[in-house]
């Protein structure tokens, strides 16, 4: 049985078992790449994306808790008020470097921000200990969240 | 001196000759003209340049992006010379072509070694040089003035103190026509207009909107995905699977048997994954199925006093050690590590009857493009390499295991194939920096300075896999890169006691190479020294380092910038530890506290620098920074470990990294220089761990000398 997605504000008619990772419903069949794969087990949070607003692992999220729920992408996320200064703050403090962590980086960080506008160093802390980069960008995440928090 | 740059002196007569074959004696690899065939026709002076009529100008990027910010030197560099402005340029990958690309000084078509800058530094600016003369040359033609009447500005030639100008797209034809300037002057450092000064980041608008295309991001028409098991022991085969379970999942269309792996195809990855955690696989163990931990240690243990080849003797050592005794001996160990970038590493590969193409991001196009040939038997130029950003690189991509592993799998399956590895492969297959250990002895003389020095580097021979011209008499050159020690001290010895890794186990290059391996131990063993002589161990470095100046330099600028002189208080510990590798020189102080649980927190992290002429200062810190933090994980977790002859941990729960709230503050200081420039890549991850463990010393007294560093309890002792 086919499963509809709402995914940044389309509609996809996916058929797929329903216990498959929403990650590779998007990566693979809906064929937005934005999302990235870490890990499979929710431990580096490279493919979070937004359902009903709410920052989410994909890769163990199984695509039928997702049906019929707004889902949002990196893709997408500029079209929030907080994913867009997000994004703006990544460019002004230039924290990309291999860039493949940063999706889910920003898609955590948009989240934060929508749920606390001024976070706290701990604040910070506390929501995005659960995204690795491996290139050490952390010191500039630190830093753009703040930017993107002062508005 | 660092390994790449011995190897560039025996590399030099090949350079030379691959340089002489396509260009002519005289000119520089690339800088061969490619006559246009009609107006249209874009002008591409050389291999790294391309212009066309309207629009952007595309430069080829003859090194790969895995974070360290070359696309946007690179971009930087020839934008200097041929006068145009960042946002008249659009980036391109290279194709694989050895012969147009390969770094100057490491004879192919290899990022790494935090070598891209200073390779083609002055390879960039003389091909931008070189087409903005041939541009101006035929404005000034058809203007009938000289090209000193004329000057090159934003993409535009200029007739200077007149009217005249023509965009740089106008001129495509008639530049073509122009002949190569033979002479290639460059600007002076100090008239530098984009070299040197803070940019942002070609590559960042992309990677903050989810655009950006990696390896894994390929999706040709037609793909299928693979999801894959690697026999998890060492040389281990597959011997026998129940296909049933996995095709009977829904999107499974094949699984594929090779050797050493099962492949499970879908058409999609989860499905694919779905089919493969269904099987029970059977493998045949092979023989290295009972290889433990302890074990491979033991080895190491046995090899620390076993036969050695002798790399550098200066003076003489035994009769220092005789007149001045006692012999202070230390020994560090360091771990197994894997490389674990973000990206997993994947492949794509479409296997046709008469070619074949790869969509993957690597380090090394060439090699990429050669494995893929040796897999299919086709020719070589039958294989196209599309390559893309890297997530992460850090060594782990100098290695084509993946796309050997992916090609074998796509010439049993239709159309293109994306194997995508799972992070338990991922991990449990690298190519691991292997256990390294150390032997260090030294005698002081009668005011407490070191009088002889012996370093003893046990660990494999990574070169003599991977780029043999890097070893010299059976001395692998990267792992005695610096193990003599940047210290004055009169009498050396340093010798490599070779011990590889159990057959199977892959190892490879590690960020920050040598260095990583032999500062630890070097730094550890000052810091040991400059206890035993009672003197403070910044002042022992300083007296040690008159000879110098670079190296002092930064020494003396982390001192001042970490406030070493002012005492922190009880519980709290500083510690140093020095940097001369891939041309440029760091100094690293860390400052750590101990907490009531006998754990250690790192409060703060100093980086002095000096790396020659900066191309992007922002780049420069924001590597120096990710060097530091990718040290600092490896210190505080860094660790695999081996059992039954396969690799236990698998996934960041059991095989950690550091995340945010475990980053302390990290400061980058940088030294001002018109030197060529240096690498930076690297050259902030080598110091972390001997600076915490100087550190710690400092704040406990203990003395540390294994990695990743035990926590168990860091209380004073």
């Amino acid at each position: 049985m086919p499963y509809n997605l709402t995914v940044n504000g389309k509609n996809y008619a996916v058929d797929v078992d329903g216990d498959i990772p929403l990650l590779w419903v998007l990566r693979d069949t809906i064929g937005l790449t934005g999302t990235k794969f870490g890990c499979g087990i929710a431990m580096c949070g490279a493919c979070t994306v937004h359902v009903d607003g709410q920052a989410v692992r994909s890769c163990v999220t199984p695509v039928v808790d997702a049906a019929a729920k707004q889902i949002t992408t990196i893709e997408a996320i500029g079209d929030t008020p907080e994913g867009k200064r997000v994004q703006q703050a990544w460019l002004d403090i230039d924290v990309v470097q291999c860039g493949y962590c940063q999706s889910g980086q920003i898609m955590s960080a948009a989240a934060l921000l929508a749920a606390n506008p001024k976070p706290s160093d701990d604040d910070i802390d506390a929501v995005m200990a659960g995204n690795i980069c491996r290139c050490g960008t952390y010191p500039r995440i630190r830093a753009a969240i703040k930017l993107a928090a002062q508005g | 001196m660092s390994i790449f740059d011995r190897a560039n002196l025996a590399l030099s007569r090949r350079q030379l000759l691959i340089g002489a074959s396509l260009t002519g004696a005289g000119l520089v690899i690339g800088l061969r003209p490619q006559p246009s065939a009609a107006a249209t026709e874009p002008f591409a002076p050389n291999a790294f340049i391309r212009i066309p009529l309207e629009g952007k100008i595309a430069f080829i990027m003859p090194s790969v992006e895995m974070g360290q910010g070359i696309y946007t030197a690179v971009a930087m560099m020839l934008a200097e010379e041929l006068e145009v402005g960042l946002d008249q340029v659009v980036l391109e990958h290279a194709p694989a072509d050895p012969k147009q690309y390969a770094n100057p000084l490491l004879g192919d078509q290899i990022t790494g070694g935090s070598l891209a800058i200073r390779g083609i530094y002055e390879q960039m600016r003389k091909a931008g040089a070189t087409a903005r003369i041939m541009l101006v040359s035929a404005a000034a033609t058809d203007w009938g003035i000289s090209p000193d009447a004329c000057k090159a500005e934003a993409g535009h030639v200029i007739e200077t103190g007149g009217s005249r100008r023509a965009a740089y797209g106008s001129l495509i034809a008639a530049a073509a026509s122009q002949a190569v300037p033979q002479e290639v002057p460059l600007k002076a450092a100090s008239s530098y207009r984009v070299i040197g000064k803070p940019v942002r980041r070609l590559d960042s608008p992309e990677k903050v909107n989810g655009t950006a295309k990696f390896g894994i991001d390929a999706r040709p028409q037609g793909v299928s995905y693979a999801a894959i098991a690697i026999c998890p022991h060492f040389n281990g085969k597959l011997r026998a699977v129940d296909e049933a379970p996995a095709m009977a999942v829904k999107g499974v269309a094949q699984v594929v048997r090779i050797d050493e792996a099962l492949a499970v195809v879908a058409n999609n990855t989860g499905a694919a994954r779905k089919g493969l955690a269904a099987l029970s696989i059977e493998w045949d163990p092979g023989p290295s199925a009972t290889v433990s931990q302890a074990e491979l240690e033991r080895r190491m243990d046995a090899a620390i006093d076993g036969e050695a080849l002798r790399h550098i003797n200066e003076g003489d050592v035994a009769k220092a050690e005789a007149e001045h005794g006692p012999v202070h001996e230390f020994i560090y160990r360091m771990p197994i590590l894997t490389h674990s970038t973000m990206e997993p590493m994947n492949c794509t590969v479409h296997v046709r009857p008469d070619s074949c193409e790869v969509w993957v991001g690597t380090q090394v196009m060439g090699r990429a493009r050669q494995v893929a040939a040796d897999v299919t038997g086709l020719p070589v130029e039958k294989v196209v390499v599309h390559n893309h950003l890297l997530g992460g690189g850090f060594g782990r991509r100098l290695d084509v295991d993946g796309v050997i592993l992916a090609t074998k799998i796509a010439k049993q399956v239709a159309g293109p194939v994306k194997v995508t590895w799972s992070r338990e492969e991922d991990i449990r297959h690298d190519c691991y920096r292997y256990l390294n250990y150390s032997k260090v002895t030294a005698t002081l003389g009668p005011d407490g300075m070191p009088v002889s020095w012996r370093h003893r580097v046990i660990g494999p021979s990574v070169m003599a896999r991977w780029l043999p011209a890097f070893t010299k008499d059976g001395i692998d050159l990267d792992q005695m890169a610096g193990a003599e020690s940047p210290y004055q001290i009169p009498n050396r010895y340093t010798d490599f006691a070779r011990h590889e890794a159990p057959d199977g186990m892959l190892t490879g290059n590690w960020r920050g190479v040598g260095a990583t391996r032999n500062i630890p131990p070097i730094e550890g063993a000052i810091d040991e020294l400059a206890n035993a002589a009672g003197i403070d161990p910044l002042d022992y470095r300083r007296r040690l380092l008159q000879h110098k100046p670079r190296l002092l330099a930064v020494l003396n600028l982390v001192a001042e910038k970490a406030s070493w002189s002012t005492a922190l208080p009880e519980g709290k510990g500083r510690g140093i530890a020095l940097t001369e590798d891939f041309g440029s020189f760091a100094a690293t102080i860390a400052e750590v506290s101990i907490g009531e649980d006998g754990r250690f927190r790192t409060e703060r992290i100093v980086c002095a620098i000096d790396c020659g002429q900066v191309i992007n200062p922002d780049t420069v810190e924001a590597q120096i920074q990710s060097g530091v933090v990718y040290g600092l994980s490896a210190a505080l977790y860094g660790r695999i470990t081996v059992e039954n002859g396969a690799v236990v941990e698998g996934n960041f729960d059991d095989s950690p990294v550091l995340r945010i709230h475990e980053t302390p503050p990290i400061e980058v200081h940088i030294v001002p220089s018109t030197e060529a420039p240096g690498g930076i890549g690297e050259l902030g991850t080598p110091g972390v761990a001997p600076a915490l463990l100087n550190a710690i010393h400092a704040a406990t007294g203990k003395r540390l000398r294994t990695l990743p560093i035990d926590q168990t309890d860091l209380r004073r002792v």
